[in-house]
């Protein structure tokens, strides 16, 4: 019996990393061997030249992150995106989210239209707005058509980054507006008639009914929103042509990332301290904004 | 009830409001691609075009030789990695949600610690490993990385826990083993989940920009992404031509929309973990 049995688990044993095979494969080799290869290389001088060398220099490289100007200027960059783009692209979504559920007709057009940035690929929303944003672009020929100025969104410093602020918010809004229309099906319609009936309003109910029901999903969203900001890469490459400029107005981390890995010599190992850190700073920003958003479900 | 017919007027006024500032970039970017270069630098703010021309549809193929070769990478790397994907998330999800073995637990505790890094701090790595292999300028080494994903091998689990049964006992009484009851039984019964994912993994692909910047340096194994991206540098105020390539490359996925529109909110309600 005893044999019998321990056969019969060996060869469910089997089976099972069978059919686990394909996916241990590329979680071993391009995921996890990658992470411990990325703080090993964080470590050393990588020459990728001729004979590649992996000299060991210890803590430099990432010393070498507080001496660098440019990799300041995009952590700062970063963290202005996030701070900016999170709330506003939360905000955004809920507030969609809530109209589509009030149970008006033609909510599913609108449904649809909405989502169209999201399918849309970032390169080709990038160009979009490249065009709309140009000089005498659509959206300069609006503003100077209502009267208010017009700016150089491509080649001001100033506005730059704002600008993919904007074109971000609109393209990502659409998703999360999804997941709270998803979550807004489970709270219960007895609640907003008990609140109907001791005479609340609309905006009562949305703050008192809706916004609370809708925590886990507001911090499964904003979470999601952290992860996504702080990864900002595509849009700012091919706003930039891949230089990060004009002036580094539009550098972020991940952009440096890819320049001193893959466009100047010698870096690689500095390349990936930085790729490391940020690895850090987002799973940190993950974590606090998990134990800040427990905390206040407590009230 | 007056009242009432207010509000519900405030309600269409929003979201006709969003629709339309949802459409204009992408009316702008079509009404361009018919639009002839004088008209484009003429700063006109009209949506619909004065001379309508397919000719820079015509001129994107003529001037571009490689066009067709981009697209055909797309197609190809999208189609055969959502492929592999299918196959290879339910297959871990599966196990990891039937079959008992030493190890599940942690493998399954590692799947969900990797939904949580970002692609970046692999990325250095995987060009280092793929040129080790001699995978770079492949399709290989654009597809092998990305043909699992550890949200949807998690997703696949919750299908799979959830799914009677019953259906499989009988399928092994039948005389069917564990790859046959999977592939014959199974899998055509995890058709909706399967749709909900395809969708996505395809547009991860099709859109993916960071991974074939990366990986391909050769202009005849670019994908559409990268494609659009030196089209326009080669074009730099042909936005009438960049307009056009855009529209075709975006094309594949409407239609995808088109089709699927029920599984997509379906995938996304699946992923947002619920």
């Amino acid at each position: 019996m005893n044999k019998k049995f321990s056969r019969k688990a060996l060869r469910e044993t089997g089976q099972g990393y069978t059919f686990m095979f394909p996916a241990l494969i590329v979680l071993g080799l391009f995921i996890i061997g990658p992470i411990f290869y990325t703080i090993f290389l964080s470590f050393h001088k990588v020459q990728l030249l001729g004979n590649a060398t992996f000299d060991f220099v210890a803590f430099d490289n990432f010393t070498r992150i507080l001496e660098d100007t440019r990799a300041k200027i995009a952590l700062w960059n970063t963290f202005k995106y996030v701070v900016i783009v999170v709330p506003c692209q939360t905000l955004l979504a809920l507030i969609l989210a809530a109209t589509l559920n009030a149970g008006l007709k033609g909510q599913t057009f609108f449904r649809i239209v909405y989502f169209l940035p999201t399918l849309t690929s970032s390169a080709v929303l990038t160009l979009i707005f490249m065009w709309m944003y140009n000089k005498d672009g659509l959206i300069n020929n609006i503003l100077d058509f209502i009267g208010l100025p017009t700016y150089n969104f491509l080649g001001d410093p100033a506005i730059a980054l704002n600008a993919i602020m904007f074109m971000n918010i609109w393209s990502t809004a659409p998703f999360f507006m999804v997941i709270y229309l998803a979550a807004l099906q489970d709270i219960p319609e007895s609640l907003y008639e008990a609140a109907k009936l001791d005479g609340a309003n609309v905006f009562q109910r949305f703050l008192n009914i809706t916004v609370p029901n809708l925590r886990p999903v507001t911090s499964f969203v904003v979470i999601m929103g952290i992860i996504g900001t702080f990864q900002l890469f595509d849009q700012s490459y091919i706003f930039s042509a891949g230089s990060g400029g004009p002036d580094n107005s539009t550098l972020t981390v991940v952009l440096l990332v890819y320049q001193y890995a893959f466009k100047t010599l010698g870096t690689m190992g500095y390349a990936a301290a930085l790729a490391f850190l940020l690895a850090l700073v987002i799973l940190i920003a993950t974590l606090l904004q998990r134990k800040f958003s427990k905390e206040e479900s407590l009230y | 009830m007056k009242k009432n017919k207010v509000g519900k007027t405030i309600l269409y006024i929003i979201l006709g409001l969003y629709a339309i500032t949802t459409l204009v970039p992408f009316l702008w970017a079509l009404s361009s691609s018919f639009k002839t270069l004088q008209e484009i630098v003429s700063g006109s703010m009209s949506f619909i075009p004065k001379n309508f021309t397919l000719e820079n549809y015509k001129q994107i193929f003529i001037e571009q030789e490689h066009f067709p070769r981009w697209m055909f990478n797309s197609l190809f790397i999208a189609g055969v990695g959502t492929f592999l994907n299918l196959i290879f998330n339910s297959m871990a999800g599966y196990a990891l949600a039937r079959l008992t073995f030493p190890g599940k637990k942690a493998l399954f505790i590692i799947i969900l610690g990797v939904l949580m890094i970002p692609a970046q701090v692999t990325m250095i790595p995987n060009y280092l490993i793929l040129k080790e292999l001699g995978w770079l300028n492949s399709y290989q080494g654009m597809i092998v990385p990305g043909m699992i994903n550890a949200t949807y091998i998690f997703m696949m689990r919750q299908f799979f826990i959830n799914f009677p049964k019953e259906l499989e006992e009988a399928a092994e009484i039948d005389g069917l083993g564990k790859f046959g009851t999977f592939f014959r039984v199974v899998l055509p019964l995890a058709k909706p989940a399967l749709a909900a994912q395809s969708i996505f993994i395809f547009m991860g692909f099709w859109n993916d920009f960071m991974r074939p910047l990366i990986v391909i340096t050769d202009i005849e194994m670019f994908t559409l992404p990268l494609g659009l991206n030196t089209f326009k540098g080669q074009f730099v105020s042909y936005w009438n031509y960049i307009m056009a390539a855009s529209m075709v490359f975006t094309l594949p996925v409407l239609m995808l929309y088109a089709f699927f529109n029920r599984y997509f909110i379906k995938g996304i309600s699946f992923t947002g973990g619920k």
